[in-house]
């Protein structure tokens, strides 16, 4: 292996591939002491799990007639969180937006974790969990299959494509770095990388091939994308139940998506900044960027909320009123403008100015969305389901701890996974990085000798 | 209600749980007040499972355990459901209940379940069936007999014990029953009628207001 720093004149920092592969060779105490606390938290959300298994879904606060309430919630919040992945990545690849380098990663291990905790609320919240496999089409001796008309069956198929493109969306454009990683480490690390490496040499072959394939998945993982949101908005959407029966509920669910996963990313990214010293990298223009888009995603999101709100108070039917007016200026009402507040006033004055855009600004913004959105899910489904059509069957719902646990846990788990993801994997693409360094590389498709060069003589 | 909750073996909840709006009453009735006080009047509505001829709780249900017999009854089967919840939330009427414990029966209550009914287990969904033990015990009768079904032969749990007799219930394919006279006359209104749900029960208003 020869040293970047023995060849100055191309211009590749030689420190970058040290620097950010820094956090997989050293461990300080903090990074034990992190993993406890949110291994915790994370058990904490397996007792409750195992508690409500042992004694039934009487321990959460649901009742008849609100079914779904922080269950559902928690499923569609960390589904939408989901969205930041591809939508930021595949998007900012395909139109070769150069700032994205740094970003991608991030954001496509945001999509796989989130995904994989926002799966476990459809088996988590069943009433018999240890028959969730029913939901699957699966050989039985029985020969049934599952119901094919059910939108929770569509659920399963559409998460499970999405779960499926977005690990290969994740780990295509990790293979060069495992390769180097395994470069630089000896003995039983070496290799496990270079098994994860797939036998990555860095040909102009291989990067011809990796370069299409990435360009293949961006493009067909976009799709995928909405359409699983649209399928989770269908949940409700294909149900006569006032509020919930709209045609609006697939871009206004993919809409919100997109909104929380930016947010997401964003307070994911100060974070890694901040403890894995990262300045270097995550340039506050990347939050500007994304402050930006965050904005303009609020401004969608209050369209989509005005757009719906407008219609269903200009329709002024009997039912659906009663469901708008809760929200409005009933019992729900602080939590509904909370979630005004949070998803659209604040960003609004915040991400307005370009003096507010700052690192600390998007995240406080960011925050916001986060708590925003996760109110938004609630306010979908739980003023609807306590006010359904016949007023004397109204109802509802407060949570108890062992549901508050179950959510606190989810932040825990995906705190938890991008911890450990990160201490094992190179957070920040580095070829891309590197890639991105050298301008007349940018197109590796076009040149990829070059950049076989490049990687043969800096790895 | 009592003979419902007794025939179906439909478990009390107790006050705490009630409290907390887990009450499984399959039959329901609901009580309206008209007017401005003192020139009030109480109307009672009871309220079951409509057996929709197009249900919202059956295509939403992954497992099929809420699906439509050939005898036109909108089934719950309870061994093969899940406890998804959707159909309870898909229901217009909200006539579905949910075991969100497993039922427990003080004593002596415990020593009257009906031996034709399944007991359901936690996590499950259950609601009216029309008492479908008592059709079918009815039917076989009549068939082992070898004869038609009188109208009126068969009575659920409710019709049974209603002293008004305010509930009929009978064969609707049957034009010369009671329940499908009762059903074709010009007092007969369905419960939510316009969402398209198409209802197999039939509420008779008064006569004054008819």
């Amino acid at each position: 292996m020869t040293g970047a720093a023995s060849r100055p004149a191309t211009g590749v920092p030689a420190t970058m591939t040290e620097d950010l592969l820094r956090p997989l060779l050293e461990t300080s105490w903090k990074f034990y002491a992190l993993v406890i606390v949110l291994f915790g938290v994370v058990l904490l959300g397996v007792g409750s799990f195992a508690y409500q298994v042992n004694n039934g879904i009487g321990v959460w606060g649901l009742n008849w007639p609100v079914f779904w309430a922080f269950d559902i919630t928690n499923f569609v919040f960390w589904i939408g969180i989901s969205h930041a992945g591809t939508l930021i990545s595949a998007i900012l690849r395909l139109v070769n937006a150069g700032w994205r380098r740094p970003v991608t990663r991030c954001a496509e291990v945001i999509t796989a974790f989130a995904l994989m905790i926002g799966a476990m609320f459809p088996i988590v919240h069943l009433g018999r969990p240890w028959l969730f496999f029913w939901l699957m089409p699966y050989p039985t001796e029985r020969q049934i299959w599952p119901n094919f008309r059910s939108p929770l069956v569509w659920d399963f198929f559409a998460i499970s494509t999405y779960l499926t493109g977005s690990l290969l969306f994740l780990y295509l454009p990790t293979i060069p770095d495992f390769a180097l990683v395994r470069d630089r480490t000896t003995g039983f690390r070496s290799r496990v990388y270079g098994a994860l490496a797939l036998g990555w040499r860095g040909t102009t072959k291989q990067w011809h091939r990796l370069e299409t394939a990435m360009q293949i998945m961006a493009i067909a993982i976009i799709p995928v994308a909405v359409s699983v949101h649209t399928i989770v908005s269908f949940d409700f959407s294909m149900a006569i139940v006032p509020m919930w029966h709209s045609t609006i509920f697939g871009p206004y669910f993919v809409a919100g998506a997109i909104f929380s996963g930016i947010a997401a990313l964003i307070i994911a990214m100060a974070a890694l900044r901040k403890f894995l010293h990262l300045e270097a990298y995550l340039h506050p223009v990347h939050f500007e960027n994304l402050g930006k888009l965050l904005l303009m995603m609020s401004l969608l999101w209050g369209y989509f909320v005005f757009a719906e709100r407008l219609t269903t108070w200009y329709g002024n039917e009997s039912a659906e009123m009663s469901v708008f007016w809760t929200t409005q200026s009933g019992a729900f009402a602080p939590l509904y403008w909370t979630m005004v507040v949070c998803n659209f006033v604040a960003p609004l004055c915040i991400l307005s100015f370009r003096k507010l855009r700052t690192v600390t600004g998007c995240v406080i913004a960011s925050c916001g969305v986060v708590v925003g959105m996760w109110l938004e899910r609630f306010l979908i489904i739980v003023p609807t389901l306590s006010h359904k059509y016949l007023s004397y069957s109204w109802g509802s719902y407060r949570p108890r701890m062992p549901e508050i646990l179950l959510l606190v846990s989810t932040f825990g788990a995906m705190g938890l996974l991008y911890t450990l993801f990160s201490k094992f994997v190179p957070i920040i693409s580095i070829w891309e990085l590197k890639v991105g360094e050298q301008p007349e590389l940018s197109q590796p498709q076009e040149t990829p000798d070059e950049a076989a060069t490049l990687w043969r003589t800096h790895p | 209600m009592v003979a419902c909750h007794a025939e179906n073996n439909i478990p009390t909840v107790g006050p705490a749980e009630a409290a907390r709006s887990r009450a499984m009453h399959w039959l329901r009735v609901e009580r309206y007040w008209e007017g401005e006080f003192p020139d009030v009047r109480l109307k009672f509505r009871p309220v079951l499972c409509q057996q929709c001829e197009a249900a919202p709780c059956e295509p939403v249900c992954p497992t099929y355990a809420s699906h439509h017999t050939e005898d036109g009854l909108n089934a719950q089967v309870y061994n093969r459901c899940i406890g998804t919840r959707y159909c309870a939330n898909a229901c217009s009427y909200n006539v579905r209940f949910f075991n969100f414990f497993n039922p427990i029966w003080d004593k002596p209550l415990h020593l009257q379940l009906n031996p034709d009914v399944s007991v359901r287990e936690v996590g499950v969904m259950e609601k009216c069936t029309f008492c479908v033990q008592r059709i079918k015990a009815t039917t076989q009768l009549a068939k082992s007999e070898n004869r038609e079904m009188k109208d009126g032969e068969l009575k659920p749990a409710c019709a049974q014990s209603c002293p008004a007799t305010a509930i009929v219930f009978g064969d609707l394919n049957d034009p010369e029953s009671q329940a499908s006279r009762l059903s074709r006359s010009a007092r007969g209104e369905k419960l939510l009628e316009d969402l398209g749900t198409r209802p197999n029960v039939t509420y008779l208003k008064s006569q004054a207001s008819a």
